[in-house]
């Protein structure tokens, strides 16, 4: 993939990441992503970004398992080998309803989880790149994607204006790919107080 | 700060110390980083002897039969099915803990969550063991699966409990694995983006599936949590529910009855956060987490103890006085001749079971006692003796003298062979255990970090203080901003 030019900047606070969020978007910078140690809410609204569709995605994996799980079962005991178990129907529903609400929530979890590590990218094995490590720690870390027009300077400047810590200039190949993590890197070595 | 005010004024801060994002990633990994200690080898050398015991019985039972066992015509199912339920029951808090206290939105499962999970994860390992080596002819357990055979196809029993069991608890271990893992993932590329040596690297590289932390991947997982949680909740209430169909859909008097499936939901969580607390006293300790485990969260666990402990009192109750009211001689006579009379060969085991589970935790209405950690260990051990108990109660008091009294039983007790079986399932869990919280971050770091700004002692000075301004002072304050 082709090599892009970010421009980074460390926030150490959520109080001051919102509004910078909101400045650098009405800036026209183009954000590529804000990589945070735990879920911030509010932060993808911030970002412009869609509601996740994952849940509507476990919904009907939830109702194909149970479509399965009857139609199966139905098929298995009803239809193609019957047999008389202490007079019951040979279509005995309420005793299918346990196995039915099992796979309901087998294949829902399972679907889900495949579909998020799916569209995440996620996987073992891939390694991403997400401009700071620290930013698994203690750091809000933005990216700014710098296009033709964008001014370098400028944009730094505008970051730091913003309440960025140690703002740099990073080239980094977009999308992901194998083995990025081992570069030598020494931020962990001092403690950094709260904001 | 006052946006985010939905946090008790009365409840104690989650996270004490004064701790910023930094340190509880510090505190947290200490322990997945530092050498292990000589404590932590000596438990899990004694655990792998255990373990290993466990092996040789499993041997000795696949070779020589379940005869092995001293179940015998009247008493099929013994310590065997004893132990599978209570193990499962077990596994129920570490779900109640993530999923439904999640659904709940109650901030104080963070410190506790991971952990428990964990413990739900080892314990259905450990509770699976029974019904399959209880199978006897073990190299024919494939055939509880659905699949196109050479006999017909002759398919499987959908309306049987014991298949229902089946696929109950394999899917509670899949979504509780699922749940666990993806809850790991942030946790572990912490780990890995603070690795120095190359094995760590490769192995959290490999363990953390590439997590960056990336806003929309966090918006993904939280949905996924969320999700992952409303299915959890229902699904281990349903797991229970249907463990105890295995009971209450037969014919068995003592065992027949309608109350099961909340009665034994409630006994499982009650047994389960017993657990938890054994391991978290133990845990917090040794780890010096503390700071993140803290007496409040001890103390909302015993409540839950004395909530849960209660119910299963009444059910108890509730239970007894059917038998009696329902004019069934046959299950009046299991209550009345086989549990409650004394001098009855098990009678000294329904006592057993009423006083551990409910009689003990009534102590726990007492504040003190609840924030007491002696207490509370020596009560979590208690409790978990007395639902093992109850199990045993249950199976073995209703079956040892059926219809029939010319094939009533006599005294059943176990073999050293199912003993060495149930040992070897507690050497499982704690190997496992002492890896977990070697190799893994016992702390749920990221949500921790979540709930530090408005939980943590910080938060609560700043509470305190505001809720103490008079209505000048905010004015005031007020007017100049």
């Amino acid at each position: 993939m082709a090599i892009k030019k970010f421009i980074t900047g460390n926030f150490y606070d959520e109080a001051v990441l919102f509004p910078a969020v909101k400045k650098v978007r009405r800036a026209g910078y183009k954000i590529h992503d804000v990589y945070t140690p735990f879920p911030i809410h509010g932060l993808d609204k911030e970002l412009g970004m869609k509601d996740t569709d994952l849940h509507i995605a476990g919904f009907i994996y939830g109702i194909t398992g149970t479509t399965v799980a009857i139609s199966f079962i139905g098929w298995a005991l009803a239809l193609d080998w019957q047999i008389n178990f202490g007079g019951k129907p040979f279509f005995s529903l309420p005793a299918w309803i346990p196995i039915m609400f099992e796979l309901t929530v087998l294949f829902s979890a399972v679907g889900m989880v495949l579909t998020f590590c799916w569209l995440c990218q996620l996987a073992p094995f891939v390694k991403k790149d997400h401009f700071n490590p620290r930013s698994t720690d203690d750091t809000f870390v933005m990216a700014i994607e710098c296009t033709d027009k964008t001014n370098e300077a400028e944009a730094i400047a505008f970051l730091e204006s913003a309440g960025a810590k140690d703002v740099q200039v990073q080239n980094r190949e977009t999308g992901w790919w194998f083995g990025r993590y081992d570069r030598d890197s020494v931020v962990f070595g001092k403690k950094v107080a709260a904001v | 700060m006052s946006l985010n005010r939905y946090e008790s004024q009365v409840r104690g801060p989650l996270v004490v110390g004064d701790k910023d994002y930094h340190q509880i990633t510090e505190d947290i990994c200490r322990p997945v980083e530092a050498r292990p200690s000589k404590l932590w080898w000596v438990g899990f050398i004694i655990s792998l002897g255990l373990l290993l015991f466990g092996v040789v019985s499993i041997y000795m039972d696949v070779t020589y039969g379940i005869g092995q066992w001293n179940l015998n015509k009247t008493i099929g199912w013994g310590w065997d099915i004893t132990n599978f339920v209570w193990w499962v029951g077990i596994g129920h808090a570490g779900t109640l803990i993530s999923a439904i206290l999640l659904l709940f939105r109650q901030g104080w499962r963070t410190g506790v969550n991971r952990a428990a999970e964990a413990m739900t994860i080892f314990a259905v390992m450990c509770a699976g063991q029974f019904p399959i080596w209880h199978m006897g002819r073990v190299w024919n357990a494939f055939f509880v699966a659905p699949y196109p055979n050479t006999r017909g196809p002759l398919w499987v029993n959908f309306n049987s409990p014991l298949l229902w069991d089946v696929f109950a608890i394999s899917t509670y271990f899949t979504v509780s694995l699922l749940f666990w893992y993806s809850g790991l993932l942030p946790d572990l590329a912490t780990l890995r983006d603070r690795a120095k040596l190359k094995w760590r690297k490769l192995f959290y590289g490999v363990a953390s599936f590439g997590w960056t932390g990336s806003t929309k991947h966090w918006q993904r997982h939280e949905a996924l949590s969320l999700v992952l949680a409303g299915l959890a909740t229902p699904l281990v209430l349903s797991v229970h529910t249907i463990v105890s169909f295995d009971f209450a859909t037969s014919v068995i008097p003592g065992w027949h009855t309608t109350i099961f499936p909340p009665y034994f939901v409630a006994g499982a969580v009650f047994s389960g956060f017993a657990m938890v607390q054994t391991l978290l006293l133990v845990t917090r300790k040794v780890l010096n987490l503390e700071e993140y485990i803290t007496i409040e969260h001890i103390d909302v666990m015993n409540k839950i103890i004395v909530l849960t402990g209660s119910i299963v009192g009444i059910a108890y109750l509730t239970e007894l006085f059917i038998a009696w009211y329902s004019h069934v001689e046959y299950e009046w006579f299991a209550f009345k001749e086989n549990r409650v009379n004394l001098t009855s060969p098990y009678g000294w085991a329904y006592y057993l079971m009423m006083g551990c589970n409910v009689l003990s935790p009534q102590i726990f209405w007492f504040r003190k006692m609840r924030r007491n950690l002696l207490v509370t260990f020596f009560m979590s051990i208690l409790v978990n003796i007395g639902m093992w108990f109850e199990r045993f109660v249950i199976i073995v008091t209703s079956i040892y003298r059926d219809y029939l009294p010319s094939s009533w039983s006599t005294y059943y007790s176990p073999s050293i062979w199912e003993i060495g079986f149930y040992m070897g399932t507690f050497g499982l869990f704690f190997t496992c255990y002492f890896l977990f919280s070697k190799f893994f971050p016992v702390i749920a770091m990221a949500e921790i970090k979540h709930i530090l700004k408005r939980s943590g002692d910080n938060f609560k000075e700043g509470m305190t203080k505001d809720e103490n301004e008079t209505l000048e002072e905010f004015e005031h304050e007020n007017a100049h901003h």
